[in-house]
């Protein structure tokens, strides 16, 4: 029964580590870059969500509030610190997205200070009693969001013309670009969308532990980015399959207390053992290069 | 915006107009001075030896590089220093050297991309699945499905773009082109890496949409028994300038042209 438990925590929070892989995978797909600071617009979102809360007071409108709020930052971090850089070396806009992260993060103690806020009211509380098995609300809530999402994006990336344009796009820039297609314009939409999943993905942390810092998105973004790898980076469904499989992993290893204390270890060497075995992630494609 | 189309002696409308275009990289002038006008309907030739700037011209008229001196006109309206994407809006759409196609996208997905601009869906529109999107996706699905019959791709429109022979694919890269609407189709050697059975076919589809899309079309080629079957009229480039420019058949026994081809 622990066993299960486990499995039902796994998924709950593999969803959530997936909801952010996506962002990570998608942006670096179609715009070629690792965006760093995606963990941050995560908790970016956490304290709009935390400011609309104390305005408002309604849960659901502050989540409403912080996904909107993340689009138009995802979509303004694009724009003024990626899009100047297209063209330049990839190492010149992997150090500008890591300087974004540092931004964020500054930015958010010296607003909100460092001790950590407590939006209570984020958090769902109580247990279903399966029998002998009990599962959180909020799992059961982060089960259904992330089921729900990946449907929807699933569906949006394979049968909309903006998701064409979007596979177009991460193929040959070049190429969809002479078929009248406008590569920028699909860029701030990856944003768009990448962002809007990390607030979700910021709900879904903070309905189970409701506190919140201005490192909350740091750890659970290099998880969601290990993700990503372990999937295929690139790959939608890669990042989905490694999200799950490393909250799964996760979960099991935190219910074995021989292993518990070295969870985070675990997961890592889970993605060393699969860059061993297959370079290109579970469902990446391998490049092969033209001689 | 001013348009003021330019008209042959015949009467017939002028679709390109390159005057005087030119593109220098570095100390290397690629392009230079380079006169062409296509009037409506006409299937015209660009051809050279190896490295003479042709593929040059073509990226000249489609954007992706700005010149350095001249113009160029699409039907009367200045498309010099556009970006690529407006300038395949306006009427300029083109095929690659080395085919380019999105290769995990299925045959009538690549042309569902081609039709992109055709018919509008916000992307609002398209997550939350409203009336519209369905709406322009089966409208997306059917001209896609139409354009596939005329290429007779249709059967294949499920297979990956990368699966298709070799052959088929050049026919969809047309395809995709032809579905973003032009007014000018850009081929840049459509019958390399082809056999002699694969040429013919591919000139019996341009001879093909020319009719039936009355539109203009202009062609890089090396195969001589292509360009000569159903070319018109010919620009011959030879380091980045024009050797010779007029009707297919002189121009083909032009000595210079000769001479630059096969040498003394």
């Amino acid at each position: 029964m622990d066993f299960i438990t486990a499995l039902i925590n796994g998924l709950s929070s593999g969803g959530t580590y997936a909801m952010i892989a996506i962002g990570y995978t998608m942006v670096y797909g179609i715009a070629k870059m690792l965006n760093f600071a995606h963990g941050d617009v995560i908790m970016v979102g956490g304290y709009a969500m935390y400011v609309t809360l104390l305005a408002l007071g309604h849960p659901l409108i502050a989540v409403l509030a912080a996904v909107i709020f993340c689009i138009i930052l995802g979509v303004t971090i694009e724009r003024f610190a990626y899009r100047p850089l297209r063209g330049a070396s990839p190492l010149a806009v992997l150090i500008t997205a890591i300087g974004v992260s540092y931004l964020l993060q500054s930015l958010a103690q010296i607003i909100f200070g460092s001790s950590p806020k407590m939006p209570l009211q984020l958090q769902i509380s109580g247990a279903v009693k399966l029998g002998a098995l009990s599962v959180d609300y909020s799992t059961i809530l982060t089960i259904t969001v992330t089921v729900v999402v990946m449907a929807i994006l699933s569906l949006f990336v394979k049968y909309s013309k903006t998701g064409r344009a979007m596979v177009a796009v991460s193929e040959d820039r070049d190429a969809a670009l002479l078929m009248g297609i406008n590569t920028n314009a699909i860029i701030t939409i990856t944003f768009a969308i990448g962002s809007a999943l990390a607030a979700i993905a910021g709900y879904m942390m903070l309905c189970k532990a409701p506190s919140l810092s201005n490192t909350l998105g740091a750890m659970p973004g290099i998880k969601a980015f290990t993700a990503a790898v372990i999937g295929g980076i690139g790959s939608i469904p890669g990042a989905m399959l490694g999200g799950l499989l490393l909250g799964i992993v996760e979960s099991i290893s935190y219910s074995i207390p021989a292993i518990a204390p070295y969870t985070d270890a675990v997961e890592f060497s889970i993605l060393i053992i699969v860059l061993l075995v297959k370079p290109s992630g579970i469902l990446g494609k391998a490049r092969r290069e033209k001689v | 915006m001013a348009e003021n189309k330019f008209f042959a002696e015949d009467g017939r409308e002028i679709v390109l107009k390159a005057d005087h275009l030119c593109i220098q990289f570095g100390g290397l002038k690629a392009v230079d001075d380079v006169n062409i006008e296509i009037k409506q309907g006409e299937l015209y030739g660009l051809i050279g030896p190896n490295g003479a700037g042709k593929t040059t011209v073509f990226n000249l008229l489609t954007g992706v590089y700005k010149p350095t001196a001249g113009r160029f006109f699409l039907c009367g309206e200045d498309l010099t220093g556009k970006a690529p994407a407006d300038v395949n809006k306006k009427g300029i759409a083109r095929t690659f050297q080395n085919i380019r196609l999105f290769n995990n996208l299925t045959v009538i997905e690549n042309v569902m991309v081609g039709l992109s601009n055709q018919i509008p869906c916000s992307v609002p529109e398209s997550i939350f699945r409203l009336p519209r999107h369905r709406k322009s996706e089966r409208e997306y699905y059917e001209r896609a499905l139409e354009l596939l019959r005329v290429f007779k791709l249709d059967e294949y429109k499920d297979y990956l773009a990368a699966n298709l022979p070799y052959g088929k694919q050049r026919k969809l890269e047309i395809a995709r082109a032809m579905a973003t609407n032009p007014k000018l189709l850009l081929l840049d050697e459509p019958a390399a890496g082809m056999n002699p059975n694969e040429t013919q076919e591919l000139m019996d589809v341009i001879t093909f949409i020319r009719e039936k899309f009355n539109i203009t079309i202009l062609l890089i080629e090396h195969d001589m028994r292509l360009v000569g079957g159903i070319c018109e009229k010919l620009t011959v480039l030879n380091f980045g300038t024009v050797l010779a420019s007029g009707a297919t058949a002189e121009v083909l026994s032009d000595p210079e042209v000769v001479k630059a081809y096969i040498g003394e």
